[in-house]
């Protein structure tokens, strides 16, 4: 979409330069009857790279990761993976391997036999399969669960056993959709990190599927972010974080708050706030994170504005604050734990904090 | 949580018809099987083994039931080879046929057992559809007799009235297979035909296993298809139960065949249960 070419993503593309192209989706298009789930999605992923398909459930991003596996046809548009047409290949030819949602163990087989499938059915032999289904396991470290049912060990064991059965068969790209969904928050956050550095020591380039956009900040190289079938912003976690394109992915990573005004002459106008602006003139939308909104201070350069005081609430080492200036504008600002102790404050930030963004466009 | 009067009122009289209409007769075939025929046909209420004696020595017994046997196993055999691949194609390629083509698999059942029985017989008969076809084509210059009143005409007859009831566990335990197992084998590099062997075909175990008792049970048990259709070749052990209980009036010995054969049916459906949980890993 627009924002992608209006917007420079320097971190972006010196990252993707730097290394080879593995897979490439130019223009993908699906629809499903009347439903337009996916349009002209277009994306470059570089060997080895972790790549995020972040965004709401609905997004399309589990069908994008299925057009990848083989498991549905785009409408139009096609894949590449070093430099050979993906999508006209059955899901069985390709160089990829999905570690799915509900895991998709089958329950007939030992976990060992888990494994050992698709070495089985690439008729390797007999000693080669032992050796990388014990290497495998050890990686994982479900070695000691060899010989159980997948129905006889815990959701977390069997995340593992379905990531040793990708894994094994040594592919050029490994697909998880929402591997970690099922888990809970401490083993959620644990796998977050083994995932991470599993990715590193294997090499493999990795797509991985979520809607939780802490995960895709925590574990991901460079997060593509879909919405509504179309890629909002696709770039490292922390330009995508620190300089969101529009409105919709500055709301949809963290917290913001959205201030929308207009330039004029180089002053930013936002209801009763103002500041100094390179921007040309017109109306303007900008984010500005809560940390960089702080009790005033009296820094020069700094905008400023009076507030009351409305909640206040406790979020470990910081508190988040809601005041209210005037014309009724709410405003978010963190602070140190603690908070406020005053009704009224003036608060101010950084002109350089608040970060133009451009409208979400509706879309059904 | 419901009343105790409520409750009996449910559960009584199912219980007592089962009681009435099942348990008793059997009770009553129990005895009988122990007693005796006199010359002047009364039922001498002596207790002895006579009758199993009889039904272990007597060859005639044997290669009847071995017999009856051999035609389960076939039509066993040949139900499952076509309610099979029907059942998968079902399940996994009709799409939004699915419930049409099901309920034309339901279809037949509702047709009197009779009526399809004698339908073959005006198929198979030596001057029946499938002869007159046969010579006008000039395949064949006369009737073709082993085609009824043969071992084959059950079989064929018996195939198609049990194939539905292969068809239907069968379906049912491939519509239990979550789709994205099958996902997963092809992710792994599985062709569909080794999709099939590995990961299908042996999650199918428990419906076929279902399928295979349904029919092998049902037809070793038949006794109007080997009567309308089978010939002097084609008679079935339930068909001499008949004629003992009948015409020649040996109720203790009939009562026995029937015992025998009783211990065999619930001896298979034991295993076959057995065989189903075995293989299925809900």
């Amino acid at each position: 979409m627009s924002s992608l070419n209006t917007l420079p993503n320097v971190d972006t593309q010196t990252a993707s330069a730097a290394k080879t192209t593995l897979l490439s989706i130019r223009n993908v298009a699906k629809t499903f009857g009347p439903n337009v789930v996916l349009r002209d999605i277009s994306l470059e992923i570089a060997q080895g790279e972790f790549l995020t398909i972040l965004g709401e459930s609905g997004s399309g991003k589990t069908t994008l990761l299925r057009i990848i596996a083989g498991f549905e046809t785009a409408t139009s548009g096609d894949l590449w993976m070093s430099n050979e047409r993906l999508d006209q290949q059955p899901p069985y030819r390709r160089k990829v391997n999905t570690v799915f949602q509900s895991y998709a163990l089958f329950p007939h087989l030992t976990v060992e036999e888990n494994v050992a499938y698709g070495l089985r059915v690439a008729n390797r032999p007999d000693s080669e399969i032992k050796q990388r289904v014990q290497e495998a396991l050890d990686k994982v470290k479900m070695s000691a669960h060899a010989k159980k049912k997948p129905s006889k060990i815990s959701g977390g064991q069997q995340q593992r056993v379905a990531l040793a059965r990708a894994l094994v068969n040594r592919p050029q790209l490994l697909l998880l959709d929402e591997p970690l969904s099922a888990l809970d928050a401490n083993l959620r956050r644990q796998m977050q990190v083994e995932l991470k550095s599993l990715q590193r020591e294997v090499g493999i380039t990795f797509v991985f599927v979520t809607h939780d956009q802490e995960e895709a900040m925590v574990m991901s190289d460079r997060i593509a972010l879909l919405r509504r079938g179309e890629l909002e912003q696709v770039a490292t976690p922390r330009e995508i974080y620190n300089r969101p394109a529009t409105a919709y992915v500055a709301q949809f990573i963290g917290h913001t708050n959205l201030l929308r005004g207009e330039v004029r002459e180089g002053v930013a106008q936002c209801g009763p706030i103002s500041w100094k602006t390179t921007l040309p003139d017109g109306p303007a939308l900008f984010s500005l994170r809560p940390e960089h909104l702080r009790v005033s201070s009296g820094m020069p350069g700094a905008a400023r504005v009076k507030a009351k005081v409305l909640t206040q609430a406790f979020h470990g080492a910081t508190d988040l604050v809601r005041v209210e200036c005037a014309d009724g504008l709410v405003l978010t600002l963190r602070t140190p734990s603690g908070g406020i102790k005053e009704e009224n404050v003036g608060v101010e930030f950084e002109p350089a904090d608040a970060i133009p963004v451009l409208e979400s466009q509706e879309r059904s | 949580m419901f009343s105790r009067a409520y409750r009996t009122m449910v559960t009584v009289p199912p219980l007592a018809w089962v009681a009435v209409f099942l348990l008793v007769p059997y009770a009553l075939m129990f005895c009988y099987s122990f007693w005796s025929v006199s010359a002047a046909q009364t039922i001498v209420h002596s207790w002895n083994f006579a009758n199993y004696q009889e039904l272990l020595e007597k060859q005639v017994y044997w290669q009847t039931l071995l017999r009856s046997m051999w035609i389960a196993a076939r039509v066993m055999l040949f139900s499952l080879l076509l309610g099979y691949p029907l059942a998968y194609f079902l399940s996994f390629y009709a799409g939004k046929r699915k419930d049409v083509l099901y309920q034309m698999v339901i279809i037949p059942l509702w047709v009197s057992y009779l009526v399809r029985a004698y339908a073959w017989k005006t198929i198979l008969g030596s001057d029946g559809v499938l002869n007159t076809l046969l010579q006008y084509l000039h395949l064949t210059k006369h009737p073709l007799e082993f085609l009824l009143y043969s071992p084959f005409a059950v079989v064929l007859t018996l195939t198609h009235i049990y194939t539905p009831f292969t068809i239907l566990p069968i379906y049912a335990s491939l519509e239990h297979i979550p789709r994205n197992l099958v996902e997963a084998s092809h992710d792994l590099g599985a062709s569909p035909a080794q999709t099939f062997w590995k990961v299908i075909f042996p999650l199918s175990i428990p419906g076929v296993v279902a399928g295979a008792t349904f029919a092998f049970v049902l037809s070793l048990g038949d006794f109007l298809a080997p009567l309308l259709l089978g010939g002097p070749g084609g008679i079935m052990i339930s068909n001499i139960v008949v004629s003992l209980f009948g015409a020649a009036y040996n109720w203790p010995l009939g009562a026995a065949i029937s015992l025998g054969m009783l211990v065999i049916v619930v001896s298979l459906l034991f295993i076959s249960e057995r065989l189903e949980k075995k293989w299925s890993h809900s």
